[in-house]
């Protein structure tokens, strides 16, 4: 079930440093919404906050509202841990757990919400998943080595698979090929084209092409300045970033006429 | 792009280029190898050539009269007792206060904590001792009793139990105070030093901070808080003040943890019996203390195998 997030009027610290100012956007279900902007300007924290993830850092926290489908994500009664059970996360650095097998980690979010699967499910569930994420082939006949013994390339797809495999609403990726060849990156950006019929799929991306070829929707940050927040300059449907923005920062920086 | 001439002369006879800082590097590196096995080879040999004469004694000239075998088992079931129940306890507080430090505590609380825990490990054996002794034997009699009387079915607990609390049961306690900052501080190290790439992806997935700690760093730190394990039972295996203060000691070998008659510990009987000893009970006594370096080598190497064995899925790749 894909969900929408609505932002409201988010401001993101790590301890006294505003990091990122005044975010208003929408973004939209069965669809890929590309962040894109210069180093350093908050898109990783950005992410990180749709999912609760950056307050796990000492000192981090958030002002301002994030809205999945009417339930207010930052609401007090609301559990960070049932979050993340709804806003699945891909790292630009593929982390699957080294102590568990290719299988295991498929299935370790699975674990975390139902205590008790069947093994037929689990195998199932399993296979499903690796297919999804284009991984199955591979790793079909070794399902119980290490997961770090895969290249880079396919532990960043296992953990798409694992990201999958429970089934989230939204799923954020942050520059989750940015360690990978074009052939894999390929390959994943397939995989997203595959997935946003299913989920609300959010990509931080460095590079333009990419954002271009999958992207419905586009959103530019930018800062003024060293110290200074980052902001969300705009965010408009992607044709329109890439031909005719409505910035003249967003046009210098997708140009190449800026840092 | 311009493009560089091979060059014309033929290439030089290859020769690895050493570095005086590499060599020296080297040579002291190598010499401390060599030291160590050295060091290992002299006590081993020690050990050996003076505990033959107990081996090919007849039994009668053995002190208690029984043979070799009779005279060292007691105090090997003494010994091994005394350091699992050390162990038994030790391990799971430490591990314990190693997450609540890393992972739990305020980082002030934490920075105490772990200076109070190292403090333990500063005081000497003989005032654990005395301590063992003049303190926790007498608070622990009334707990001697509970066992006995609920738990006596269990061999371990068959009682009747110690009026003093002079047992082996306050000794592993003891034991079990000693080699808690050793465990504590490696498990402490080890579970601070798990990725965090590893600590996020467990906590995305929507795992709560014990599955975190359960799914990222319990096993990565596995190897570590075994290897903890091992240097607090060696200390336990090995430790002689302590053990000498509180046990009265001397009957055979029993399970019995409760009562008055529980063995003594191969070190603490050393200690113990070696001023008076003569002749024959000095190689008796060194016989034994080659049965503890036999001991502790067995478990050394166990914990190593235990280590190495899922080698692949230690993180550390
Ligand atoms: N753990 C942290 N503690 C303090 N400040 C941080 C932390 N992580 C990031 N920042 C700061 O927050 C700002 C935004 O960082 P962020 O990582 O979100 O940038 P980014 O847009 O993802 O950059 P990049 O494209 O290089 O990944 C930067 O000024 C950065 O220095
Ligand atoms: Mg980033």
């Amino acid at each position: 079930m894909a969900k929408r997030i609505e932002v409201s009027d988010l401001n993101i610290y790590y301890g006294n440093f505003l990091a990122v100012e005044g975010v208003n956007v929408s973004i939209e279900p069965r669809s890929i919404t590309a962040l894109i902007g210069p180093s350093g300007c908050g898109k990783s924290t950005f992410l990180r906050s749709i999912n609760r993830m950056h307050e796990v850092l000492p000192g981090a926290r958030v002002e301002g509202k994030v809205v999945m489908d009417g339930q207010d994500l930052y609401g007090s009664d609301v559990d960070p841990v049932d979050v993340r059970r709804q806003i699945g996360m891909v790292f630009q650095r593929p982390n699957p757990f080294p102590t568990m097998s290719i299988y295991d980690n498929v299935i370790a979010g699975n674990r975390l919400n139902n205590k008790r699967m069947k093994r037929a499910e689990t195998d199932e569930l399993v296979e499903r998943s690796l297919r999804g994420a284009n991984l199955w082939n591979e790793v079909k006949d070794r399902l119980d080595r290490p997961g770090s013994g895969l290249s880079g390339g396919q532990q960043q797809r296992l953990c798409i698979a694992r990201a999958i495999a429970v089934e989230p609403d939204v799923l954020l990726m942050d520059e989750p090929c940015s360690a990978l060849d074009p052939i894999s990156t390929l390959a994943i950006e397939d995989l997203m084209t595959e997935l946003k019929e299913r989920f609300t799929i959010v990509i931080v991306t460095h590079n333009m092409q990419q954002a271009a070829r999958v992207s419905e929707q586009t959103g530019f940050f930018n800062l003024n300045g060293v110290g200074q927040p980052g902001r969300l300059i705009e965010f408009n449907p992607t044709e329109k970033i890439f031909s005719n923005p409505d910035e003249k920062a967003t046009e210098d920086y997708i140009s190449g006429r800026f840092g | 792009m311009t493009v560089t001439k091979a060059p014309t002369e033929p290439p030089a006879q290859q020769r690895t280029i050493r570095r005086p800082g590499d060599r020296i590097f080297a040579g002291a590196a190598r010499g401390s190898g060599i030291f160590i096995l050295l060091v290992l080879a002299g006590v081993a040999a020690f050990l050996i050539s003076e505990a033959i004469p107990a081996f090919t004694a007849s039994s009668e000239e053995i002190p208690g009269g029984e043979g070799l075998g009779d005279y060292v088992w007691p105090l090997i079931a003494g010994t091994l007792l005394g350091a699992v129940i050390a162990l038994l306890v030790a391990t799971p507080l430490a591990v314990g206060i190693a997450l609540y430090v890393t992972y739990y505590a305020p980082r002030r609380i934490a920075t105490a904590l772990g200076y109070v825990i190292d403090l333990l490990a500063a005081i000497p054996s003989v005032v654990y001792g005395f301590w063992g002794l003049a303190v926790l034997a007498k608070q622990l009699v009334p707990f001697h009793e509970w066992l006995d009387d609920t738990l006596g079915f269990i061999p371990f607990f068959a009682g009747p139990a110690s009026t003093t609390g002079r047992t082996m049961l306050t000794v592993g306690l003891v034991l079990a105070v000693m080699i808690l900052p050793i465990i504590s501080a490696i498990a402490r190290e080890v579970f601070g030093q798990a990725p965090a790439l590893h600590r996020e992806a467990a906590l995305a997935l929507g795992a709560t901070r014990w599955e975190m700690i359960r799914m990222a760093v319990l096993p990565y730190g596995k190897s570590g808080v075994i290897a903890g394990a091992m240097l607090g039972l060696g200390r336990a295996l090995g430790e002689t003040m302590a053990v000498a203060i509180i046990l009265s000691g001397g009957a055979g070998a029993t399970l019995n943890v409760i009562s008055n008659s529980s063995p003594s510990t191969i070190a603490s009987n050393i200690a113990l019996r070696f001023p008076e000893a003569t002749g024959l009970g000095v190689n008796t006594l060194i016989a034994s203390g080659l049965v503890l370096f036999v001991i502790t080598l067995a478990v050394n190497m166990l914990a190593r195998w235990v280590v190495n064995r899922r080698a692949d899925f230690s993180g550390a790749n």
